[in-house]
């Protein structure tokens, strides 16, 4: 008897989270949706919603008499520049909030993020030397390449400094971002200082973000590599879910979590590396974006990924469309309006995070 | 009887300093053993290394007969489960998250009836059925314990190594506790646990092992391995080992030279072991 009361205790909660989780999923669809069309829409060049869905649609092999005609203006700015801006935004707005929420599952910290622990300036450090040494080497990817080097032994290096016995102080994870943020900054400076006007220019660019004059190419690369990380990340969500037990726990709960540690902090860097690569550093995004899903749906990783990767897309949409048309003629750094929302919003987690550990522990 | 697991000749080193040395020790299917011994005598550590958590310097760990180190960890965690000391959880998971969390090892195994009758039973002993929907980073040291046993008894493993279950628990949850511990041996499985209070390894373990430096001191019932020479020797603190109503016998310590701030009865030192049987029984 009280079997059955304890179940239909236990079952309630659950389905009303589990019928949270389905609206958010569709509110953020519907989001991204209308932030696409929208997207497409909006620019120096005006474009009608009808001319987008016309477009849209020959290219999935239907044409209706929406469609602009091919070949000509409209059709080439849609073709060749905003939408592989949008689908970059699309593509780096997952990215970064899907490794944001990998790498706080495996430092055990809802204060990791790819840009707070200098990840994402060590990318950019790889990245602008990869420019500045004028490396060609496969089009886009080599850019990417050395990206990820620098990405990766970042990543290492926090990894190895700021953890002890499983778990990260949030403290020390800080610092070792302070740290690693300064000698990646240094490194940025002594390039540009070497580098040429140009490898400047660019080295500007990803200090501030941008997602201006996004090539397919490009948009390739990113693909290619997110994708399929983020998929290996969802199905590695089951164990993330035991990691938050603490490594022993999760140990005797079959995980293997050196194993496990290794393949996440791969999966962390190739999606911070590939989104700084090609987009510069676009702060916070990682950070605010699973703590938001969290708060609605709970930390079950599952659904915080996949929402994540969700609101990640839609956040970075709507902000590049801000971007793009907050100032007229001008192309505001996207960087600028992540961290201006993102930096409020840390200031509040860490005050929370100090509240609740009673002071810096 | 087979053992269930074992440790054979085992030493232990941790940061260079031997923890465990030499220790022998079977626990039995169906038995409630208790690790018993002063603060850094290495129970936690023996525990460990049941566990497979810990490497041995020497030695054999065996667990149903096979070395530890021959079993893949999702085999492993089919055959023991764990609570360790701490049981910090990083993001606001609910209680009944956690508790789900016990039954991961059995993902694809066993069916969702056989989840259901688990989890069920694990909430319904561990008495944490009202705390369900609280988030576990909300509840208290003590609920946080219970929840996390009951994450332990869902994982629903022949042997259960249970590390101070009993540090952060009230009187009352204190003792079901134990009693959980027993009606897991009287259902089969082997339960180690590693315990501060003498009185209650007494009262509710079949054997109770004193480690003392690393070493196992003895191994036995609780009534012929509690003495009061051999808890004066290992913990160098003199008590009365004496015998309760319920036929099982309790650890006081000796309160003598406080006896004039605390007693108006009279000079306790002269109590002897008769005296206090006599008083006690009814």
């Amino acid at each position: 008897m009280t079997a059955v009361v304890d179940a239909a205790v236990e079952t309630r909660p659950e389905t009303s989270r589990r019928g949270r989780g389905t609206v958010l999923l569709v509110s953020l669809t519907i989001l991204l949706v209308v932030g696409v069309v929208m997207s497409a829409t909006i620019g120096q060049l005006p474009v009608t919603r009808g001319e987008v869905l016309g477009s849209l649609l020959r290219h999935l092999g239907i044409s209706t008499d929406w469609a602009p005609p091919s070949g000509e203006l409209v059709d080439r700015t849609l073709d060749h520049i905003r939408y592989p801006r949008v689908v970059m935004s699309v593509l780096v707005g997952a990215a970064l909030a899907v490794s944001g929420a990998v790498m706080q599952a495996i430092f055990g910290n809802p204060l990791a993020e790819p840009g707070v622990v200098g990840v994402s300036s060590g990318a950019a450090l790889g990245a602008s030397i990869a420019i500045a040494l004028g490396l060609t080497f496969g089009e886009s990817w080599s850019v990417a390449a050395l990206a990820f080097v620098g990405a990766f032994l970042s990543t290492m290096l926090v990894y190895v400094t700021a953890r002890s016995a499983g778990r990260t102080e949030v403290v020390t994870l800080l610092l070792t971002g302070i740290a690693v943020n300064a000698i990646a900054g240094a490194g940025l400076a002594l390039v540009m200082f070497i580098g040429d006007t140009a490898a400047r220019e660019q080295i500007v660019f990803w200090q501030l973000g941008s997602l201006n004059g996004s090539l397919w190419s490009e948009v390739l690369v990113v693909l290619v590599v997110a994708v399929p990380t983020t998929a290996i990340a969802i199905a590695l969500a089951g164990r993330y879910d035991l990691l938050a037990l603490g490594e022993r726990t999760a140990g005797h709960l079959g995980v293997r979590v050196e194993a496990l540690r290794l393949v996440s902090i791969v999966l962390v860097t190739l999606l911070a590396a590939v989104a700084v690569a090609f987009a510069g550093i676009i702060a916070f995004v990682g950070l605010v974006v699973p703590h938001l899903v969290r708060i609605l749906v709970g930390p079950a990783h599952r659904l915080l990924l996949v929402a994540s990767a969700l609101g990640g897309a839609v956040l970075l949409v709507w902000a590049d469309l801000l971007a793009r048309t907050v100032v007229v003629g001008a192309d505001l750094p996207i960087g600028l309006l992540t961290a201006l929302v993102g930096g409020p919003f840390f200031f509040w987690l860490i005050r929370r995070a100090r509240q609740r550990s009673g002071g810096w522990a | 009887m087979t053992a269930a697991c074992a440790v054979r000749e085992v030493t232990c080193v941790r940061g260079g300093r031997p923890v465990l040395t030499k220790v022998t020790l079977d626990v039995r299917s169906g038995e409630v053993l208790a690790l018993v011994g002063p603060n850094g005598a290495g129970k936690s550590s023996l525990l460990g290394v049941l566990a497979g958590d810990l490497s041995v310097a020497a030695g054999d760990v065996e667990l149903d007969g096979r070395p530890i180190g021959s079993w893949v960890p999702r085999e492993l965690a089919r055959q023991r489960s764990v609570l360790l000391q701490a049981n910090d959880v990083s993001f606001p998971f609910r209680a009944a998250e956690v508790i789900e969390m016990g039954r991961s090892p059995w993902a694809g195994a066993s069916g969702f009836a056989d989840d259901e009758q688990a989890l069920s039973a694990a909430i319904d002993r561990a008495d944490v059925a009202h705390l369900l929907d609280r988030p576990y980073t909300a509840l208290s040291g003590g609920e946080r314990a219970r929840v996390s046993l009951a994450r332990v008894l869902a994982q629903d493993t022949p042997v259960v190594l249970l590390d101070e279950p009993t540090a952060a628990l009230d009187l009352r949850h204190q003792e079901e506790v134990m009693a959980v511990a027993r009606r897991l041996a009287r259902a089969g499985k082997a339960v180690v646990v590693v315990l501060h209070d003498l009185s209650v390894a007494a009262a509710w373990a079949d054997r109770v092992a004193i480690i003392d430096a690393g070493r196992l001191v003895a191994c036995g019932p609780p009534a012929d391995v509690l003495t009061a020479e051999r808890i004066l020797a290992v913990y160098g603190i003199a008590v009365h080992v004496v015998p309760t109503p319920d036929g099982h016998v309790s650890v006081v310590p000796r309160r003598t030279e406080f006896s004039d701030n605390v007693s108006h009865q009279g000079d306790e030192a002269s109590y002897t072991h008769e005296q206090d049987r006599g008083r006690d029984l009814p």
